[in-house]
């Protein structure tokens, strides 16, 4: 099956109050083509599962998001991200922050229709006084530990960027780190892969070895070319960071008019 | 050889950049064959050199996904998929920064201020939960100061020996080594758990550190002196490890 598509088609199976996870970590590997696409639209009152980078700043920014559920927000180089930390001093959006595991374990539990994982992540930590809807579970076992049941995490949408991709939607990551990408296409209702480049399924063998294929076309309902798609986040082999634009982005968000001005070109 | 990048001689034989990776270096000692994650740039000096002294079965990754050896040789693969079922193993020593932090040794890195209406956003609890539940865990402090010490931290990350008590079981892998910071080390050798001073830097009183403190300190009988470079620690930091400076210009 061909399963091409564009990053309008892509605006246009979402509807407002969708929940959205997007693959990537930080400042890397985000599928910035698709959420520069999301900013443009009139969708709204989203919200967004997210080892956050530049894609909940942005999506913060133009005013998307009722909701972020996260461990972190960073731009990786610049360690705070300033249009995520405007939105939460201005009390812009509801949060569920969670320690890091704790976000990969209710996107495994999503993953295999299970209704909670077991974890002593966040145990005594302020993750439950903030988050009261989390839950403890008793080891049925002699130990009778006390543990915190993590929650399946669903997704209606995710969306990942790969660095090589077949039309069946078979995906290929080249760098070092394929993250949460497959986790968070196994937690989504519809799935949508953007790619550097489509190639022909024949050509994965010649560019990688095969424990690059982490994502395979069961776990993909769309995909679309979009070279450069990640930028200004990097996609190492393609290309890496590009910490001027980063720069610029950072440091116009403190500025009304800069901030326009720099989201007119970037968007 | 000394001045690099403004550095602060602290003698005519180190500055005090060198003596904090020292220090640093210090938290990894015994630890065998598990994963140090050092945060911060001093923090990352220390672990290399703790490997390349006295604790050479240590893995360091380069900040990315790769396990890199003593000689620069990627050895090995640790993508973030498997990083928390290492932390989780609890085969890991991991030394974090702090925004806030209390006598208990509870950590905050999310926000200042109530957490639902922060005053300053900050990076968010990332991993500091899961890893000071599953594994050792000590803190680096660059800038000592009473903002930092605080009697209750705004949002508790990291759990101190407080918290992991009240939780039985499940808390019994909490293992708070060390405080760094640019004019002591704490420990938490203590019938309570709580943070004890136990060595100043050379030329630092205890007076200093009350006075940059926001909690009363506990004091041992006698207050040593943190352990000062040795000659083969300042040739590996200056000709090895850390040539350029870079990694001491986080101390100016």
């Amino acid at each position: 099956m061909d399963k091409r598509c564009t990053e309008a088609d892509v605006v246009t199976a979402l509807s407002d109050s969708m929940t959205l996870g997007i693959g990537g970590w930080g400042s890397r590997r985000k599928p910035m083509s698709l959420v520069r696409a999301i900013a443009r639209s009139s969708l709204r009152d989203l919200t967004i599962v997210s080892y956050g980078g530049p894609d909940v700043g942005l999506l913060c920014a133009l005013g998307k998001v009722k909701k972020l559920v996260y461990g972190f927000v960073s731009l990786d180089s610049i360690p705070l991200e300033p249009h995520f930390r405007a939105a939460r001093q201005g009390g812009a959006v509801e949060v569920m922050e969670l320690d890091e595991g704790m976000l990969q374990w209710g996107l495994y539990a999503a993953s295999l229709r299970l209704p909670f994982l077991p974890t002593r992540a966040g145990l005594g930590s302020d993750v439950l006084t903030y988050n009261p809807d989390l839950r403890l579970v008793k080891s049925p076992y002699a130990d009778g530990e006390d543990l915190v049941a993590m929650p399946a995490l669903h997704l209606d949408v995710a969306l990942i960027h790969m660095n090589r991709a077949d039309l069946q939607g078979n995906g290929q990551f080249l760098g070092p780190d394929l993250y949460f990408d497959d986790l968070f296409c196994m937690a989504a209702k519809k799935r949508f892969m953007s790619c550097e480049k489509i190639i022909d399924s024949a050509e994965f063998a010649t560019l990688g070895s095969l424990h690059t294929l982490r994502i395979h076309r069961a776990m993909i309902d769309g995909v679309i070319e979009a070279p450069g798609g990640a930028a200004f986040t990097e996609c190492p082999p393609d290309y890496g960071r590009d910490e001027a634009l980063q720069r610029e982005y950072a440091q116009a968000a403190g500025d009304a008019e800069k901030c326009s001005a720099f989201l007119a070109k970037y968007l | 050889m000394l001045g690099i990048l403004g550095e602060i001689p602290m003698s005519a034989d180190f500055t005090l950049a060198e003596l904090c990776a020292v220090a640093c270096a210090e938290i990894w000692r015994d630890d065998g064959e598990i994963l140090a994650s050092p945060m911060g740039l001093i923090p990352a000096l220390g672990a290399k050199l703790a490997r390349a002294t006295f604790a050479p079965d240590l893995l360091l990754t380069d900040g990315v996904a790769r396990f890199v050896n003593g000689r620069g040789e990627v050895e090995s693969w640790i993508p973030y998929r498997a990083i928390f079922d290492l932390v989780w193993s609890g085969r890991r020593h991991v030394m974090m920064g702090a925004s806030q932090i209390d006598r208990f040794g509870n950590q905050n890195i999310s926000c200042i201020g109530d957490f639902h209406h922060p005053k300053v956003q900050l990076i968010g609890v990332r991993g500091a939960p899961g890893n000071t539940i599953h594994h050792p865990t000590s803190y680096w402090v660059p800038n000592h100061s009473a903002k930092i010490f605080v009697p209750k931290v705004d949002v508790v990350c990291g759990i101190g020996y407080d918290r992991a008590r009240s939780l039985g079981a499940s808390g019994r892998w909490v293992d708070i080594r060390r405080v760094v910071s640019n004019k002591c080390v704490f420990d938490f050798e203590t019938p309570d758990r709580s943070m004890r001073l136990r060595s100043l830097h050379r030329g630092v009183t205890t007076e200093e550190v009350a006075a940059l403190t926001g909690f009363p300190l506990t004091l041992p009988a006698a207050v040593p002196i943190t352990r000062v470079p040795t000659a083969e620690e300042l040739r590996l930091i200056r000709d090895v490890l850390d040539p350029k400076g870079v990694a001491r210009s986080e101390l100016k």
